[in-house]
């Protein structure tokens, strides 16, 4: 599973990478994580609201820190 | 009945002699603390289940679509409802304008999206009243609409990075339509999160100003920032500039010096250049535009905040 954080670096974008990182552990699902920080790489996404979540590709989540539950369920798929 | 309720806590439950300044002081507090706290989860609350309704992909849809005029009255009003972080301003501005969206309309919304926020709002509402705060929201209208006019009809496009315009935004959207129990959830998490953000902000300034409120003696601003000086508008726009992530707390601070004779056009100003002008906003922004851009867009609101300032010092004296 491919998991992306966009994001340009502000306080907000790391904590839902943090958050991420330890649902993933917390779920032990071995899942690859990476920060897209290039201003034209998130809009390839056509994303407005950082930090926004990606997973496998589709967006899931903008402008907010999800709930762990919340992405639990989307990594669920 | 709050008033009393706070002055129940402050004689009978702290036992503070009623009449004495640190009474006043305290029972000041305490009616604030209630009021301004029960204000920000019930507005924020309603604001966010609204907004779920109106994510900024759709509010590019409607706007690419507009004229000028009223693209740019329909942007500012649409940008008082969107929350604002000054992380999210080159995404949102990039979807805009290469979605089509005009530069001037586009920067109405980044003008208004900041300055009419929430938490300004209520802020407003609950240390001036209602008057204030509807003064407040309609001048800040009117600065975002007519910014937005003068820096479309300057035609200053070359202004921007090359790389700006070089892509147009895909439609491919990202459109999920959330449930009732989710655009609930969504108020619900956003109502803590910025409660979380600000309460402390919130306490301290009410502290203060409860403080000043009790022990600073009347007229002593009005020495230095009354209606007559008139250099108090303009250095109050310098003041308020850097003070962006703060205007939950400042706002209260302000409340209590107005009380000792700041003029209230002056206050109006200050709370304006406070939200409006942010210099991490600015530095931001270098990314997608030119210094030239940002010094314009700056000067115009700037001097449409001065212009605000002394009319309402002239107006209501």
């Amino acid at each position: 599973m491919k998991l992306e954080i966009l994001g340009t670096g502000c306080a907000k974008c790391k904590k839902l990478y943090e958050t991420v990182e330890e649902t993933v552990k917390e779920t032990g699902i071995t899942a690859e994580l990476s920060k897209v920080e290039k201003i034209n790489d998130i809009m390839k996404y056509n994303v407005m609201m950082t930090p926004a979540l990606v997973i496998n590709g589709k967006v899931v989540a903008t402008g907010r820190i999800p709930s762990k539950e919340e992405i639990k369920k989307w990594m669920n798929i | 009945m709050l008033k009393i309720f706070a002055g129940w806590i402050t004689y009978s439950v702290l036992s503070i002699a009623p009449g004495s300044l640190s009474g006043k002081a305290v029972s000041f507090f305490i009616y604030d603390i209630i009021k301004i706290f029960s204000l920000l989860i019930v507005i924020i609350f309603v604001i966010s289940v609204i907004r779920s309704f109106l994510p900024p992909e759709r509010i590019r849809g409607i706007l690419a679509r507009k004229n000028k005029y009223f693209g740019n009255l329909l942007a500012s009003l649409l940008g008082v409802i969107t929350p604002f972080c000054s992380c999210s301003a080159v995404p949102l501005f990039l979807g805009f304008v290469r979605a089509g969206v005009p530069l001037g309309v586009t920067f109405s919304f980044l003008i208004a999206s900041p300055m009419i926020n929430e938490v300004a709002l209520i802020m407003l509402l609950g240390m001036f009243g209602w008057k204030i705060a509807l003064i407040y929201t309609g001048s800040g209208l009117i600065i975002a609409i007519f910014s937005g006019i003068v820096i479309g009809t300057l035609k200053i496009e070359n202004l921007l990075m090359e790389f700006v315009l070089a892509n147009k935004a895909s439609e491919g959207q990202f459109s999920y339509e959330m449930k009732w129990k989710e655009r609930l959830a969504y108020a619900k998490s956003y109502t803590l999160q910025i409660l979380q953000k600000v309460w402390l902000y919130v306490i301290i300034g009410i502290g203060i100003g409860a403080w000043i409120h009790g022990y600073v003696p009347a007229d002593l601003m009005a020495r230095y920032a009354g209606a007559d000086k008139w250099y108090a508008v303009p250095l109050a726009v310098l003041i308020g500039i850097p003070l962006y992530s703060n205007a939950a707390g400042v706002i209260p601070l302000v409340s209590a010096l107005t009380e000792k004779g700041v003029a209230l056009g002056t206050t109006l100003a200050f709370m304006m250049a406070v939200t409006a002008l942010s210099l991490p906003e600015f530095m931001i922004l270098k990314t997608v535009m030119k210094t030239r851009l940002i010094v314009i867009f700056a000067c115009i609101v700037g001097l449409g905040i001065i212009f605000t300032g002394y009319l309402f010092n002239l107006i209501l004296k």
